[in-house]
């Protein structure tokens, strides 16, 4: 008899574990939920953690109000799917509301001001522990996270100081006001994710297949044509077949010229692919640290 | 598509070029993307650097940049079409002990370098000593910088027996060899011109092909309960499933078992996952188990089987790992984490301190600081299963925390 699991069967029985430690070890969890894969793959173990009871946490959306139109429409009926609870923490409540300051110019994006909102949302629900959906293969900064990753009373990750984490064992202890990050899918590859969702057949946004878009070039980038982007005169736009590799908020996300128009297409492509999906990221370009700077002040 | 899993861990002195070898592994594999490549490429023009700095691939932190060391535990990911691979290249620096314990507690191999310069210094030493108290299967001694010492076959093997010499005090089984260039390559994916005299396989081929039969037991039947659960709808009125993990020994439907601490038995009545029933379960899986029989379970509690069981006792005796800057106290008391137990602990003796270098247990001094190794008996506040940790690695487990801070300030292994 051989005793052995696949790898990605392997990476499942890991996730899983995670996610039922957090509801044991937590009072008041929440998975955050960003529509994109990564998300739509943690909500996926989650229900199979507490099968065939509801997840036991809800599910945060950060909108930034600038979002594909097809992600909301995927989010609400797979959430009904999941039978989850699903919140929604506004971008646009808080600019209206005075709390954050939209940023000015043709690279202005509203992912920076979703980590001030997303602090705010874990503040208001109490949460002890957010779920995140965050791979230490996509990011440089990631790829030194813990499973279980400690952060301060201002939201803050302290990246030089972080617990040790042995074997199976996770400390999830803090001071009131404390909370965890938690990320159940921290040694998946993009390529594990895609192969494991073909295997289960998760039903998965439009967006990530190929699809006829009105685009336009921006510093090496394909961004979509939104109302969202202003765009500098001399960018003109055109129409190509194009997929998202990732999905965030229209104005970070780029998309990628591709033809790959099933599951299946799409492993192949990412098998073959000489860049990372984060290649495709203006928030990560900022700066080199950009996104440690951004993890240490509370960001996904 | 099934492919195995393999985990390994780097280890070794501050700059003995663990990180470049991983960027060097990941760059000859091909499995760098050029995005990535790209980046590490303009910030080793920015630092003014000569050529492309492969350890930037695994030192992302601004600190460890600024620095030149690695601080934390960078986990990688490669494929080749023989295995799948989790790296975790960790840090030599000694005050950063806790993350390449971090990094090693689930490794299948450690990688353990040595500068062909400085050979054995008490930081290997210390790291090899670590990796064979986590019980890590496979060692690969790694001597590296063999570009500055001319490739000399002498220097290689000087440093081999040394290194053996020490090792025949240790407990690791397996123990290979292998000279290298992490900054030029030889030996890393690709053989080495310069070093005609070396016979063995580079170090890709061995991690392709080193035998990992499974790091698991299979034997003793141990299912820790991490979660019970309660539907609380019309479909599964009465479901009451204990979810986790299995720690060991393969579960099948209708087995009979033996709950801890009750002392109840029962029978297997289903063995229930998100994707249906299953006949038996073995580690590492996380399934849901059904029992006959009303019981009162729940987390924190053990499924074993009646005539093979783990000892249930108060009192451990361990070899611990310490973190922390405070001091591991005499009749302190901590938190302690094991399988889903979360208990409190009383020190109550500290047999004795190890000294790295010669491996002599020190009787006098026993004051217990950050990264010493200790062993220690301690007594805790409720009942643990426990097993040898050299039996299995999860049932033989156990994190201290400080009560105050929070903080995991060591590891246990415990002995038996
Ligand atoms: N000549 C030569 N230099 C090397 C070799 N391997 C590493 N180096 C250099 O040694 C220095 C330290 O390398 P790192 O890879 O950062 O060392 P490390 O072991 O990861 O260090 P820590 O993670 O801080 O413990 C760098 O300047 C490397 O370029 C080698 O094979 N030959
Ligand atoms: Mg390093």
């Amino acid at each position: 008899m051989n005793y052995q699991l696949s790898h990605l069967k392997e990476l499942e029985a890991e996730s899983i574990f995670i996610l039922r430690e957090v509801a044991a070890q937590f009072e008041n969890p929440v998975l955050l939920f960003s529509g994109g894969k990564d998300s739509i793959l943690v909500s996926y173990l989650a229900k199979k953690a507490f099968y065939p009871a509801r997840i036991p946490f809800p599910l945060l959306h950060i909108d930034t109000g600038h979002n594909f139109a097809e992600t909301i429409e995927y989010r609400d009926n797979w959430v009904a799917d999941l039978n989850a609870k699903l919140l929604v923490g506004s971008v646009q409540d808080a600019i209206d509301k005075g709390k954050v300051t939209e940023e000015k110019g043709y690279n202005a994006s509203r992912n920076f001001l979703q980590t001030a909102v997303l602090l705010e949302e874990l503040e208001n629900g109490k949460f002890d522990a957010a779920i995140g959906g965050a791979r230490r293969d996509e990011e440089k900064a990631r790829a030194k996270e813990r499973f279980f990753s400690h952060r301060d009373e201002f939201g803050q990750w302290d990246p030089k100081n972080q617990r040790p984490e042995l074997w199976n064992l996770f400390n999830g202890r803090k001071q009131f006001g404390e909370h965890f990050r938690i990320f159940p899918i921290s040694n998946w590859t993009e390529l594990d994710v895609w192969q494991y969702l073909a295997e289960e057949n998760v039903p998965l946004p439009s967006l990530y297949f190929a699809h006829q878009r009105k685009v336009f070039h921006r510093d090496g980038i394909l961004l979509a044509d939104s109302e969202f982007i202003p765009k500098r005169p001399e960018e003109k736009v055109v129409e190509m077949t194009v997929r998202c590799r990732t999905i965030g908020d229209v104005t970070c996300t780029g998309v990628w010229e591709s033809s790959a128009s099933s599951i299946e297409e799409i492993i192949e492509e990412v098998a073959a692919s000489r860049k990372t999906e984060r290649g495709g990221r203006t928030d990560d370009k900022r700066s080199e640290t950009a996104m440690e700077d951004r993890k240490k002040d509370g960001y996904f | 598509m099934t492919s195995e899993l393999l985990r390994f861990s780097t280890a070794g002195s501050v700059d003995d070029g663990k990180s470049t070898l991983i960027g060097r592994l990941l760059y000859d594999s091909k499995s760098i993307f050029e995005d990535q490549y790209e980046a590490v490429k303009t910030a080793s023009e920015r630092r003014g650097e000569e050529g492309v700095n492969l350890a930037l691939l695994t030192d992302g932190l601004k600190a460890e940049r600024e620095q030149g060391i690695t601080i934390d535990v960078a986990y990688r990911y490669f494929a080749t079409p023989r295995r799948k691979f989790i790296i975790a290249d960790t840090p030599g620096h000694i005050q950063y002990t806790r993350n390449m314990v971090t990094g090693a507690s689930t490794a299948n191999v450690a990688l353990i370098l040595v500068d062909a310069r400085n050979g054995v210094i008490e930081q290997t030493r210390r790291h090899s000593i670590i990796s064979s108290l986590l019980q890590i299967p496979h060692l690969v001694i790694c001597i590296n910088k063999m570009d500055l010492v001319d490739y000399k076959q002498e220097v290689y093997e000087t440093i081999k027996e040394d290194f053996e010499r020490f090792a025949s005090k240790l407990d690791v089984h397996d123990i290979s060899f292998i000279p290298i260039s992490a900054l030029k390559g030889d030996n890393v994916v690709e053989r080495s011109a310069n070093m005609p005299w070396y016979e063995g396989s580079t170090l890709l081929y061995y991690l392709e092909n080193v035998h990992i039969g499974s790091d698991h037991n299979f034997i003793d039947t141990r299912f820790p309960v991490q979660y019970v659960v309660r539907p609380y709808n019309d479909d599964y009125h009465d479901y009451r499933g204990y979810a986790g993990r299995v720690a060991g020994g393969v579960m099948k439907k209708g087995d009979r078992v033996m709950l801890l601490p009750s002392g109840f038995t029962s029978t297997i009545a289903k063995i229930d996952t998100a994707d249906g029933e299953i006949e038996e379960a073995f580690p590492p899986m996380s399934v849901t188990l059904l029992l006959n029989d009303d019981l009162d379970l729940s987390r924190g509690d053990m499924i074993v089987r009646e005539n093979n069981h783990p000892e249930v006792t108060q009192d451990l005796d361990l070899m611990v790992c310490w973190f922390n800057d405070k001091p591991l106290q005499q009749r302190g008391k901590y938190a302690i984490q094991h399988t889903t137990q979360n208990v409190r602990c009383l020190v109550k003796d500290i047999q004795y301190k190890m000294d790295v270098n010669t491996l002599h247990r020190n009787l006098e001094d026993k004051s217990v600081g950050m990264n010493d190794i200790a062993r220690i008996t301690i007594r805790t506040t409720k009942p643990l299963f426990v097993d040898a940790y050299r039996k299995n690695r999860i049932t033989g487990s156990v994190i201290l925390i400080d009560e105050g801070t929070n903080e995991t300030v060591g590891a246990g292994m415990v002995i038996g």
